[in-house]
């Protein structure tokens, strides 16, 4: 047993509005840079739909993530190592940034400027690459949000794999879900597997996986690896960037931005103690429905002393191991087995997990007809398919999903009998393999969610782990883009590749 | 030719351009890493690449493979190995030819979307322009050469070279004189070729030293990095400048220490 800690999210869709101040707040904070304008290290996608960058989940175009050979071993899907040198000249897996899409701003100096005309100023758009006009803007990072588009385009989303879905373009048919996505921090990380360089390395402190921007040789053989296209190659700098997990801020014990300033309190960040013995054989497992439980596997208990005993052995601080025991990321993962990791088919063991979302009955008559004990629905008739939301996040097995849904609803029934009709009643927790405690508890982290119980972040010792003496005068955190790390005169060429600016293009995207 | 030009241009120059190559890289890989990057182009257009790059690529290399191992390997091992002049020319002219014509037709195509194509014209700096018009003049200086070789098939020009070579890597003063009665258009081919390495450690061209074979014998796939695997009492400071506080060395070194709690898992 190697116990090694690592910082972990989970998000309940269940509470998610679909606001974007994630990504806005996480753009404003690490991306508003040049290179990186069409770059969202959160974005949130509305689902059904092809998502950001177009068709991300497809991957036998893009051969991200690892795939498991006859003989039982993974590679990445984009093939061995000498498979991924052979395609170093030009990658052919690799996105064009029309896949994402061609940043832009629009002239709104113009709207001010303008004298007076006979028809109405119009800012008109100008790509942030090139500076010129753009005749119409045809995608962006959120075409797709509210159901945005035809349903014929979005349906070529990947997880109506099973499922029937052309009924799911009518209108009273129809539903809709919120999917924020970052960088899943892996256990198993497909773009480090991929990187020629060298350069991505999962830290063995808390787990977070980062690109070392000195040794990066921008290869971009990452982006390709990545099967959650969450690493982004900025093309100023020449390097890839990707979601830090805001590390300057996990260090000293406070939420990402993206969670921090979540306004529906769906985030949760905790501890998550796991056996990196155990890493590679989980994501070897044969039968990709066995991925979601073979990861399940590879978390330990932290309150168990012998894995204490270990986790101190590897010099795991017992804040952190305190701090695991509060984690309420363990809890919705491992106790209640309400979160999923996204796509646990690609073998990488996310770390990002995912609460799934209720959804409204699908018709009166049908749930007048189906309707349980204590006004709980059948979770099959929830209007979002149990099949789409198992794609999604069990490769595909629907009962784990309705088990998490029926736990949910357990709650919601447990908490009306208590709070409006003044009743405890044991059985509806029951019912569910739950106590009336844990379903107490569920409700306070989940529906009250206090700021408290979302985030139980230790601080990183960093006196125990590093000279402080050394890194004095250090600059700590930055790109460097404003300098390249370099003064004014640049003997070596390696200035920024600028765009001309115009005073249009210094708005933000 | 003059003697002094010929002296500058083929016993001088050389000297020049692979010092400020080696001692150019070395400064800074050590000072600017993160200008250290092959600046690939492919994400903001995919067209024109996909056949471009492979070609260029590939056929430079087969070039730079043959020009080392043709100009640098001494005489003697040739003769030893029973390889005969005329052979080794023509093995040489055919093999050089195609790899010559492939990097030709892909560096057509890179130059053309480079210049061309408003999304990598925009975001080109100058030095990656001149880049890769250099090269694409070297190239057509390289296949315009063998016009002038197929009348030396016997192999006696590329002694000339070899030895000329050969005299430089040995620092032979009269290493100049071998080559002084060649073809102009070898002689171009020869001071541009050395005004590519001259200006390698400033351009993108870097990147060449960064291949990463050393991927293929990477253990397994992972590579956790943990600070805490530090042997303490191994780092010995040292006195900076005067009345500066002790400092533990220069940016490479400060690297490897970061590096150093890195294993594979």
């Amino acid at each position: 047993m190697k116990v090694r800690a690592q910082i972990a999210m989970v998000l309940n869709l269940d509470k998610c509005i679909g606001c974007h101040t994630c990504s806005i707040t996480c753009k404003n904070v690490w991306t508003n840079r040049e290179g990186v304008e069409y770059a969202w290290f959160n974005n949130v996608e509305t689902k059904p739909g092809i998502g950001y960058p177009k068709d991300w989940e497809n991957q036998e175009r893009w051969k991200g993530g690892w795939v498991r050979k006859k003989n039982g071993k993974i590679v990445p899907r984009q093939g061995s190592k000498w498979r991924i040198l052979s395609k170093i000249f030009a990658n052919p897996h690799l996105p064009e940034i029309d896949d994402f899409y061609e940043p832009y701003t629009f002239e709104y100096e113009w709207l001010q400027s303008a004298p007076e005309l006979q028809a109405q100023p119009t800012a008109r758009p100008r790509s942030l690459v090139t500076g010129e006009l753009l005749n119409k803007i045809e995608w962006s990072g959120n075409w797709e949000d509210m159901l945005g588009g035809e349903f014929s385009k979005r349906s070529a989303d990947y997880n109506f794999d099973g499922v029937q879905k052309e009924i799911y373009g009518q209108f009273e048919k129809t539903f809709m879900m919120y999917l924020p996505r970052l960088c899943e921090h892996c256990l198993n990380p497909a773009c480090l597997a991929s990187c020629p360089s060298g350069a991505i390395y999962k830290r063995a402190e808390d787990g977070i996986v980062l690109i070392d921007q000195e040794k990066c040789r921008g290869w971009r053989m990452c982006v390709s690896g990545c099967p959650y296209k969450k690493i982004y190659y900025n093309w100023s700098t020449g390097k890839s960037e990707k979601c830090i997990f805001c590390y300057p801020r996990i260090e000293t014990g406070q939420p990402t931005v993206c969670s921090e300033t979540c306004v529906g309190r769906i985030r949760y960040l905790g501890v998550v103690l796991y056996d990196a013995d155990r890493v590679e054989a989980a994501a070897s497992v044969e039968d990709p429905k066995d991925l979601y439980p073979a990861q399940l596997g590879v978390f330990l208990d932290p309150n168990d002393i012998a894995v204490q005993e270990a986790a101190r052995a590897e010099g795991i601080p017992d804040q952190w191991l305190e701090a695991a025991i509060r984690s309420p990321v363990y809890k919705m993962a491992v106790e209640w087995k309400i979160a999923f990791p996204l796509h646990p088919e690609y073998r990488t063991l996310p770390m990002v997990w995912y609460v799934p979302p209720l959804s409204p009955i699908q018709s009166a008559a049908e749930a007048g007809k189906i309707s349980a004990q204590d006004g709980m629905p059948d979770v099959r008739s929830l209007r979002i398919p149990l099949r789409y939301l198992a794609n999604l996040l069990t490769a595909g097995d629907e009962e784990p999903i309705a088990y998490a849904l029926e736990r949910m609803l357990a709650m919601r029934s447990y908490m009306r009998a208590k709070s409006v009709e003044g009743r405890i009643d044991e059985s509806i927790p029951e019912r569910v393999g739950l106590t009336r405690n844990t379903i107490e508890e569920m409700y306070r982290i989940m529906a009250l969610a206090a700021y408290e119980d979302r985030y139980v972040i230790p601080t990183a010792r960093r006196e125990l782990e590093e000279d402080a003496y050394v890194l004095r005068g250090s600059s700590g955190f930055g790109f460097r883009e404003n300098t390249l790390g370099s003064n004014k005169v640049n003997l070596f060429g390696g200035g920024a590749k600028k765009t001309p600016r115009k005073p249009y293009m210094d708005i933000p995207t | 030719m003059n003697d002094f030009i010929n002296q500058l241009a083929f016993g001088w120059y050389p000297y020049l351009a692979v010092t400020v190559l080696v001692v150019g890289s070395i400064l800074r890989f050590d000072a600017n890493q993160y200008s250290w990057r092959s600046q690939s182009s492919q994400f903001l257009r995919r067209k024109q690449m996909m056949i471009g790059s492979n070609l260029f690529h590939m056929g430079i290399l087969v070039l730079l493979a043959g020009h080392f191992v043709g100009l640098l390997t001494p005489i003697n091992v040739f003769d030893a190995l029973g390889i005969g002049h005329g052979f080794k020319q023509t093995a040489a002219l055919v093999v050089g030819g195609i790899a010559g014509v492939a990097a030709f037709v892909g560096c057509s195509l890179l130059l053309h979307r480079r210049l061309f194509d408003s999304r990598i014209r925009r975001s080109s700096s100058f030095g990656d322009i001149l880049v890769l018009v250099l090269i694409w003049l070297q190239l057509v200086l390289g296949i315009l050469t063998t016009w002038w070789t197929i009348e030396h098939l016997d192999g006696s020009e590329m002694v000339r070279f070899m030895n000329w070579a050969n005299g430089i890597l040995t620092l032979d003063p009269g290493a100049p004189a071998a080559i002084a009665e060649v073809a102009l258009v070898y002689k171009l081919h020869i001071i541009l070729g050395l005004t590519l390495f001259l200006i390698t450690p400033f351009t993108r061209l870097v990147h060449i030293w960064s291949a990463p074979i050393w991927f293929l014998i990477r253990p397994g796939y992972q590579i956790v990095r943990g600070r805490r695997a530090r042997r303490k009492g191994e780092m010995s400071p040292t006195r900076g400048p005067a009345g500066g506080a002790p400092s533990y060395g220069g940016d490479t070194v400060m690297r490897q220490y970061v590096e150093e709690g890195q294993a594979g898992a």
